[in-house]
């Protein structure tokens, strides 16, 4: 009876510690008083005044289905030599390797559903409701998503609708669930391979001016929100490794001027749509992109491996 | 020894109500943010959390020069409603809804592309007493620029 009651006690003293320590382990809780005090001025330091401090921060990276859509709205063309092959879905077995990989197919599902190839898009649903029901994210992709899909094949609005839906769930689920570093993996994962896809469809005979590449610059303005992404959920084994292996990419991008002059808003009242006018200036040379374009895919290899 | 389990029983039910919580705060973003974001189209990411009255949640995103986009923000009827401001990389204010009429959806487009700061804000209430605390939730939506 001694035994059971000092079992008893360990398991409610530890049980008490991790229901003190849960709301601290949400991604990325930090505080920035200080941060904000010392860099307000003039007209904005009035609304400053109330800002004290941030019980949660979010880092945002550009979805799947925003990436797809970056990628169709520079004309590029679509490539399913490109996209990781359902058959590879079989070798995900652990965590890490259907986090990542469910951000990979989510990405290659929202490609294939903007270029309309339809028995790619049942085919990359599949594959990534495997992902999602290996991980245990209940209801993220259900049979009745599948079904609507089937329906509404021809249906671009109705897909992407889908397709977001089904992300939503995802990432809901790990994030209401105590799972971040997982939540970060398939971030991770749909972020890395909407870039791979991007550098991979450059012509480099159309290397100059190419609208293509103004968007792969782009993709500098989210790395470190990437990495802090990451960071809040180190000393995960396979989040560390990421975080190394995307320092690699960090690094190239960190060879790519961007400059941004101030930002101007200006109010249109015919569409009720605030323009944030600003001009910007980048310089990559094609040997950058090179490197660029190498060190994604060698990484996105790793992965999908 | 019944004392015992009626404690563990009082933590296990502590440990779950967050997550109940937490899945009441999905519904909620679903219900009532997803709806205001009209004809653009979710991107799919989840931002919601609980905020108390006086507390703030930040959000970094890049914002890109071929979208139009609409922001959605909404907060439980219980708690005052959520305030947003939107910072450059200067942290200059480029848009607070506090001026703007307290409004919970911003349409806005870049000329290039950005990365902004967005600040959530609770204001604290007129009850002195235990603030109470609410789910907070913001929305992107997107479409190709016209």
């Amino acid at each position: 009876m001694k035994l059971l009651l000092k079992i008893s006690d360990s398991i409610l003293a530890l049980a008490v510690f991790v229901a003190l320590m849960l709301p601290g382990c949400r991604s990325g809780v930090k505080d920035v008083k200080n941060d904000v005090d010392t860099l307000v001025t003039g007209a904005n330091a009035a609304i400053y005044e109330d800002i004290r401090q941030a019980e949660k921060i979010f880092y945002t990276l550009p979805s799947p289905l925003e990436s797809a859509m970056l990628i169709k709205s520079t004309g590029a063309q679509f490539d399913d030599k490109l996209l990781n092959p359902i058959e590879n879905s079989r070798n995900y077995n652990t965590n890490r390797s259907m986090a990542l990989n469910l951000g990979i197919y989510t990405t290659d599902l929202s490609f294939a559903s903007l270029y309309d190839q339809t028995q790619l898009i049942i085919n990359f649903m599949n594959a990534a409701k495997q992902m999602a029901d290996g991980l245990g994210i209940l209801d993220a992709i259900s049979e009745e998503d599948i079904g609507k899909l089937e329906e509404n094949i021809h249906n671009t609005e109705v897909i992407m609708d889908i397709v977001s839906q089904t992300y939503l769930n995802s990432n809901s689920y790990l994030e209401d669930n105590g799972q971040p570093a997982v939540a970060a993996m398939v971030l991770a994962g749909g972020w890395l391979e909407g870039l791979y896809i991007s550098t991979q469809l450059v012509d480099m005979k159309d290397f100059n001016g190419n609208k293509l590449v103004s968007r792969i610059i782009d993709q500098k303005l989210s790395i470190d929100i990437l990495i802090d992404l990451l960071s809040s959920s180190k000393g995960h084994p396979a989040i560390d490794d990421l975080i190394g292996q995307v320092a690699k990419v960090k690094t190239v991008f960190d060879k790519i001027s961007l400059e941004t002059s101030p930002i101007r808003p200006e109010y249109d009242q015919i569409t009720n749509t605030t323009v944030l006018k600003s001009e910007v200036r980048t310089d990559l040379t094609p040997e950058v992109f090179k490197e660029l374009s190498e060190t994604v895919a060698a990484i996105r290899s790793n992965l999908i491996k | 020894m019944k004392a015992y389990r009626i404690a563990l029983t009082l933590v296990v039910l502590v440990l779950t109500a967050g997550s109940v919580v937490n899945a009441q705060c999905k519904s909620f973003a679903k219900k009532t943010c997803l709806p205001e974001l009209g004809s653009y189209t979710h991107d799919g990411n989840y931002h919601a959390t609980i905020l108390s009255e006086g507390e703030e949640a930040e959000l970094y995103k890049t914002f890109f020069s071929d979208m139009e986009y609409r922001m959605s923000v909404c907060s439980d009827e219980n708690i005052p409603p959520v305030e947003f401001l939107v910072l450059d990389a200067d942290r200059n204010i480029l848009y607070s809804s506090k001026e703007n009429n307290n409004t919970r959806t911003w349409d806005f487009k870049m000329q290039s592309s950005q990365q902004l700061r967005i600040i959530l804000k609770i204001p604290s209430g007129q009850n002195s007493g235990v603030p109470s605390q609410g789910c907070v939730s913001v929305m992107f939506g997107f479409r190709i620029k016209s």
